[in-house]
């Protein structure tokens, strides 16, 4: 498939993505060889936010957009029902009624792409956003490290499924990419894939754990090769998250992994993006390197928890043309 | 307005215009037109001719300008004149604090400058605010430093004088900076005149200098078109010039200044090469790409504008390469989301279009995105021709567009004779993850830039500057200062020499003295091996007292031909270890201390020198020998500090073929001061001889023969010394030209080296026993510098 089969849809489809990968048969001369050169990739991704650019209506719009596809994200020890609830809450409602007004959004009020949480929380993340069509996504397969045996890791899918989990964030196993054990992170990202079941897998490559931009790639491929859904930079628990070079690099290798199969992949950067900025940069990458379709949640998900205030902040101020506090908004 | 929730479906970017109501006022506040700015006051705009600047992305009329007469020219020159007096007295520090200023006051206007330039010029506004302003404060900046470190970091130096400065519409406000920071720092002042196309930023940047109370006449800027500049190139009171611009009128500038002694430093047009082997990261050599050609409309000197890549490859990146070409934004150069903006002319326009027209009929695909372009102003769509071979006319010429032309190769002997199959030698690219590849191939490519996986890198600490026809001279580093200086030289009382006659007939009165026993033949020395003139002549060399004491051969354009053939061959030599080339300079040095004696009679008996001055010359020659045998291995290069993790490497390379043409007095001195240092750099070398007194250096080539010097490093051609020095200048294999004989006209050399461009250095006379007259200066005038950019990290 060429690229111009990538950039060809220009109708955006809000759904998921339904023709999901099926993945393929490990095949290692797709990444071996592969050469990135991390100056000019760091090059690309300094100046791409400074050639881009929205303002006015197109600047909410497109800020509108990203939350669209906010994984709206706790991950904490101290997560409870309770707080999962609150959390839900918000991704379900988060514009106030003034600002839907003012953006001309009353009737298609937007809600944020999915509400990630750890497993023991799905049950009542579940709940909470029931009748909504906002899928729950859980953490699973021993998150952060993924350390744990793997029939464990394994079982802890089936039961965020099972729990009605309608996307998994899985981890791969950092020592299988040192190790260049492509097999072994095939199978394993394989296996998990089977256990999703219907529930979409996204992998997550734990880049600042990884390194290098070739590893970044060879897991990237590895893992679409085993039938990822979505591949997603980081944890939020590495030193370094989601970075631009580092996404710019997975785009590359989703792009070249969709010319070579036909399959569309989604991304997803996590960690690390808290602003409105952040969330614009990243899509005038989406844009830039994959084009249009990758503009829309079933392809993109940003991974974040402090970024949905910004953007609302970004939002009244486009509406009201006054600064906003952050106080004024409901919290997550 | 657009309503939010079609923009959610259609996820266009929408209009991001920089607002320009500050540049609009100012223009306001000038609409009676710019007058020149001579010695610190603007002239009155209504007092002579005038013409119009217009924004090339909508034609609209943005001012009205002062067209320089000679008279204007004169009286900014004289206003120079008068402002070197004493800006040229003051201390370092103290010029470093007026160039501290100008850069601050620069960066506190930034994007008025920014806004200014762009509607000038057509680039976008991303360029100009990222790029061009940042840079020329960064380069007033550096060269702050330089005028703090003057008297420490170049002792011996001197500033030139009045410099006058041509500058192009391409980068209008950072070539300013680029010939005016060097110039002030160093001491000099200077009269820039803008292009006619885009004056307006240097006129800002002249009420900068009020601003920061800049001394009256340190700069002026003269505005007009290509009269002025060449009332300002023909100006008696300028003293150096340099000029950027197109080949062209490079030349014409060489011709113009034939003779003049103005120090002239060119940068000029390019061709560059943008090589990518197989082992590359394909995707960032796409970035790549952009940044080489699609960058400033592709207008810009060291454009990567001929795309080489590897065969097996060559689909998959022209692929890519499409791909990416069709997110590409042409449109309107203010908008913030614009890639490409307005090409600089109408004419500039037609010139692109019938270019690529022609490149169509020779047989090339033209490629060009189904991107929308602006139906008004003069925009041009990024292109790229595939289907090129070298001989096609687009892959030979300086487009200054858009364009991009691709090639392919096989092996890297194959990219590295593709890449250096031009007249230019500007800039290259080299696209490889092997470290090893990548170097070899830029110390191969014959062009004074070379980044490796990268392209477009500029810094103010690193030179820039090109080889063969793209110009001599550097800008930027510590190389570039000494553009903008002249060094004490051990500078001689010039006396002027008695005409030397070439009697080529046997003149039956003579009986010439034999410093041997049995006659000997002086021959000329071409290829290791001794030769007979092609003229088959020989002509008298006769004492001071007029008695014939020998006979040497008159060498003519064949022989210099067949010298310059030999050095061709000999191209191991630059490639030698220093240290192997420093073992052969002594070796020579050792063979010519065994023959004193017979140097020291064959200078008397041809000079007229007492035995005390002939022994001290030949003394001399032996010490001058060792002094640059020992400086073979230590004229190094650099590393320059320019961006973090990359190494900017300035490496001194040999010109490869040079002429030399020695003194016509102290004729083994002479010959030694200068044949050394040009072979210690790993220069071959071909020599023309005192014309007067020729056999103490063909006494010299039996020294040569013992020292185990290759062939054809070192030919000796005697003969009419005129005549063999405008075969040498007008040579395209030589690469550099000395010429010390006082009896040449320099301005016939100067002329005669417009073909090919090459660096002359008319050295005027010297005293040779000086210990001035050695030195790193030699050695500096043997080499040209190439900068090497290599950013690591993985």
């Amino acid at each position: 498939m060429k690229r111009s089969a990538v950039a060809a849809v220009s109708e955006p489809e809000m759904l998921r993505n339904t023709n999901r990968n099926a993945g393929i048969a490990l095949r290692p001369d797709a990444f071996e060889a592969v050469q990135v050169n991390l100056s000019a990739v760091e090059r690309r991704a300094a100046t791409l936010p400074t050639r881009r650019t929205v303002k006015k209506e197109y600047q909410a719009a497109w800020l509108v957009k990203a939350l669209t596809c906010i994984d709206l994200t706790s991950l904490a020890g101290d997560d409870t029902p309770g707080r999962v609830r609150r959390l839900c809450a918000k991704a379900m409602r988060p514009l106030s009624d003034a600002l839907l007004k003012g953006l001309g959004l009353e009737d298609a009020p937007p809600k944020v792409g999915a509400v990630c949480v750890y497993p023991t929380m799905v049950p009542a993340a579940v709940k909470a956003l029931e009748g909504s069509g906002i899928p729950v996504a859980s953490v699973a397969t021993g998150f952060p490290t993924g350390l744990t045996p793997l029939p464990q890791r394994l079982a802890e899918i089936r039961y965020a499924v099972g729990e009605g989990a309608g996307e998994i964030d899985i981890v791969i196993n950092r020592a299988l990419v040192f190790d260049q054990e492509w097999q072994a992170l095939y199978d394993e990202v394989a296996a998990m894939r089977e256990a999703c079941g219907e529930a979409h897998l996204k992998a997550i490559l734990a880049t600042g754990d990884l390194k290098t931009l070739r590893n970044v790639y060879k897991a990237s491929m590895v893992s679409m090769q085993a039938g990822a859904d979505f591949i997603k930079t980081s944890t939020g628990k590495e030193d370094v998250n989601a970075t631009l070079p580092v996404s710019l690099v997975m785009i590359r290798a989703l792009r070249d992994y969709c010319e070579e199969t036909g399959w569309r992949i989604g991304f997803k950067p996590a960690g690390g993006l808290k602003t409105a900025k952040d969330a614009l940069n990243w899509l005038f990458l989406m844009k830039e390197e994959l084009g249009r379709p990758w503009l829309e949640p079933d392809l993109f998900r940003i991974g974040a928890s402090s970024m949905l205030a910004d953007i609302e902040r970004q939002l009244e101020h486009f509406v009201t043309g006054r600064y906003s506090a952050t106080y004024r908004h409901p919290m997550a | 307005m657009a309503h939010i929730k079609d923009i959610l479906q259609s996820m266009d970017y929408g209009p991001a215009p920089e607002g320009a109501e500050h540049v609009a006022a100012w223009l306001e506040s000038h609409n009676a037109g710019f007058g020149h700015f001579i010695g610190g006051r603007f002239t009155d705009p209504s007092g002579g001719k005038s013409f119009k600047v217009t924004n090339p992305a909508d034609g609209k009329l943005l001012a009205r300008v002062s067209d320089g007469s000679i008279e204007d020219v004169d009286r900014a020159v004289s206003a120079a004149a008068l402002a070197f007096k004493s800006w040229s007295k003051l201390s370092g520090h103290e010029r470093a604090r007026y160039l501290y200023a100008i850069a601050r006051h620069i960066q506190k206007r930034d994007r008025f400058l920014a806004v200014l330039e762009t509607m000038d010029n057509g680039k976008p506004i991303r360029e100009t605010r990222d790029i061009d302003i940042p840079l020329v404060a960064r380069h007033f900046y550096h060269h702050a430093g330089w005028a703090e470190l003057l008297e420490s970091e170049f002792p011996g130096y001197s500033p030139v004088g009045v410099c006058g400065q041509i500058i192009p519409w391409n980068f209008p406000l950072l070539m300013l900076a680029w010939k005016i920071a060097p110039a002030l720092a160093a001491g000099n002042t200077v009269v820039l005149k803008p292009a006619e196309q885009t004056p307006l930023t240097a006129l800002a940047f002249a009420e900068i200098c009020r601003e920061v109370g800049l001394p009256d006449g340190v700069v002026n800027i003269v505005t007009g078109e290509g009269d002025t500049g060449a009332a300002l190139v023909a100006h008696e009171g300028v003293r150096k010039l340099a000029f950027t611009g197109s080949t062209e009128v490079g030349r014409i500038i060489r011709t113009a200044t034939a003779g003049t002694g103005k120090k002239l430093s060119l940068e000029l047009g390019g061709k560059s090469p943008f090589i990518v082997f197989d082992d590359a990261d394909l995707d960032s050599a796409v970035e790549g790409l952009v940044d080489a050609i699609w960058f400033n409309q592709g207008e810009v000197c060291c454009a990567g504008s001929r795309l080489l890549v590897q065969e097996g490859i060559a689909e998959k990146l022209y692929a890519k390469v499409r791909a990416r070409m069709e997110t590409l934004r042409v449109g309107s150069p203010l908008d913030k989301s614009t890639d490409i903006g307005a090409v600089v002319s109408a004419e500039q326009l037609a010139r692109i279009t019938a270019l690529v027209e022609q490149g169509r009929q020779e047989g090339a695909e033209v490629f060009q995105p189904s991107i929308s372009i602006p139906g008004n102003g003069t925009f041009f769509a990024p292109t790229l021709m595939t289907g090129v071979e070298p001989a096609s006319t687009v892959a030979v010429v300086e487009i200054f567009g858009p364009v991009l032309v691709a090639m392919t190769f096989r092996t890297p002997d194959e990219a590295v004779a593709l890449a250096n199959n031009t007249r230019f030698g500007l800039a290259a690219s080299v696209w490889s993850e092997n470290i090893s590849r990548s170097l070899d191939v830029a110390a191969r490519l014959k062009a004074g830039v070379v980044w490796i996986n990268a392209t477009n890198l500029f810094d103010a600490a690193a030179g820039f500057g090109g080889y063969r026809e793209s110009g001599f001279g550097r800008e930027g580093g510590r190389e570039g200062m000494f553009e903008y200086l002249v060094a004490e030289s051990g500078r001689a009382g010039v006396k002027a020499a008695p005409k030397t006659t070439f009697a080529a007939a046997p003149s039956p009165t003579a009986t010439i003295s034999l410093v041997d026993e049995v006659d000997r033949t002086a021959k000329l020395y071409i290829g290791g091996k001794q030769a007979r003139p092609d003229s088959g002549y020989s002509y008298a060399v006769t004492s001071p007292a007029g008695k014939q004491v020998g006979l040497a051969g008159l060498g003519n354009r064949k022989d210099i031909r067949n010298a310059v053939e030999a050095a061709g061959k000999a191209e191991g030599w630059g490639a030698a270890t220093a240290h192997n080339r420093a073992q052969i300079l002594y070796y020579l040095a050792e063979n010519l201390s065994a023959r004193a004696p017979e140097f020291e009679a064959r200078l008397r008996a041809m000079t007229g020198a007492s035995r005390p001055q002939a022994a001290e010359e030949v003394a001399a020659a032996v010490r001058r020998t060792f002094y640059y045998a020992g400086f073979a291995d230590k004229h190094d290069g650099a590393v320059h500090a320019t961006k973090s993790r990359h190494v900017t490497l300035a490496m001194n390379e040999p010109f490869g073929i040079m002429g030399v043409v020695c003194p016509e007095e102290a004729p083994l001195l002479g010959f030694v001061s200068l044949v050394m240092p040009a072979l210690a750099a790993g220069n071959r070398v071909v020599a023309v001889p005192s014309s007067r007194h020729p056999l103490a250096a063909t006494d010299f080539y039996q020294v040569v023969d013992t020292s185990d010097l290759p062939d054809g490093v070192l030919s000796i051609v005697t003969g009419n010394a005129g005549e063999l020095a405008s075969t040498l200048a007008g040579h395209d294999e030589v690469a550099a030209l000395w010429n010390f004989n006082l009896g040449i006209d320099a301005g016939m050399v100067d002329k005669a080296s417009a073909g090919n461009l090459k660096p002359v250095w008319n050295g005027g006379a010297r005293d040779w026993r000086s210990g001035q007259t050695q030195g790193r200066e030699y050695l500096r005038r043997a080499t040209q510098v190439k900068n090497i950019w290599v950013p690591y990290g993985e």
